[in-house]
């Protein structure tokens, strides 16, 4: 029996699935990210410490964890490139990229603009922060390593080498508030020390974030495989073109 | 709704977080009516892939 990444290995049928489930994942992902802010804005309380600015934290938690989780897809996309030569590995590599990078970007915005108040700095040279740093630039990276090089069949290898090199940085960042001594809090266990009161808002906005990269994703991945196809047929244009030029000159 | 002393890091948050989700989301959607519209152009002309494919089929 096939798996379903084995169905969708082929890009017609992958473009007719997506197309059936993007409408149902865009509408669930605004219903849910717009419950989410009704709870966060009218109903969850403020933190005993921190007050009001814990509502940041429905916001900048969800983009850490996508920022991570894009590149999480990356580099399973990158192994199914190099390793089984999965069609659309590099289609999807390739869309998660700047998905990816918005989510890390938003973590960093949202996590310095948290600090300030919290912490008295925007920005500290510690391991967590650092880390997310690191991994912002190593989307910029496989994003301009890509667009650097015109031979694609290259530039989709090197970059998956480049993301599999990279994947090292996901467990420095999980763990690097246990591992060193940093001014970012350590790890809630997946909330599991937060307050049923906050988590249950943080829970469904992360889930209606999830639902929205995803929404995203595939769309990306269609415009990526329409690109190819326009690529594919302007090829063979200029090849048939020639064919004729040369049959005429004969 | 009051949000306290420290309401202007939280709005600023929240915005430049919209501001980026509408970046990306914006760009995506451009991208793919232009890719759309690239490939209904090719496929008018009658454009082949090398396999031998039209535009609806298969990008392999």
């Amino acid at each position: 029996m096939q798996t379903l990444t084995q169905r969708l290995a082929n890009p017609t049928r992958f473009m007719a699935f997506s197309r059936a489930i993007l409408p149902w994942l865009a509408a669930a992902s605004v219903l849910l990210i717009a419950y989410a802010m009704y709870l966060v804005f009218f109903v969850a309380p403020p933190d005993y410490q921190q007050g009001e600015t814990v509502k940041i934290m429905y916001i900048h938690v969800p983009s850490a964890w996508l920022a991570l989780g894009g590149y999480a897809i990356i580099a399973m996309s990158s192994f199914g490139l190099l390793v089984f030569r999965h069609p659309l590995a590099d289609v999807s590599a390739k869309a998660a990229a700047p998905i990816g990078a918005a989510f890390t970007l938003a973590a960093l915005i949202t996590g310095s603009l948290w600090g300030k108040p919290m912490w008295g700095t925007y920005w500290v040279w510690d391991a967590r922060l650092t880390s997310v740093l690191m991994l912002f630039f190593l989307y910029l990276g496989l994003i301009a390593l890509r667009s650097s090089l015109e031979d694609e069949a290259l530039a989709s290898k090197l970059t998956a080498v480049l993301a599999l090199v990279g994947v090292s940085v996901l467990p420095i960042i999980k763990f690097s508030v246990d591992w060193w001594n940093t001014l970012h809090q350590p790890s809630t266990g997946f909330t599991s020390t937060v307050d049923a009161s906050m988590r249950t808002p943080l829970l469904i906005s992360a889930a209606g974030f999830l639902l929205l990269f995803i929404a995203l994703h595939l769309k990306a991945m269609q415009n990526e495989i329409m690109r190819r196809r326009v690529k594919a047929m302007r090829v063979a244009e200029v090849e048939r073109g020639d064919r004729l030029m040369s049959a005429g000159a004969e | 709704m009051d949000l306290g002393p420290h309401a202007a890091f939280i709005w600023a948050s929240y915005g430049a977080f919209v501001l980026i989700l509408m970046l990306l989301i914006c760009w995506i959607w451009i991208d793919g009516r232009r890719q759309a519209r690239a490939l209904a152009d090719a496929d008018r002309r009658g454009g082949r892939r090398r396999s031998g494919g039209g535009a609806q089929e298969g990008t392999r």
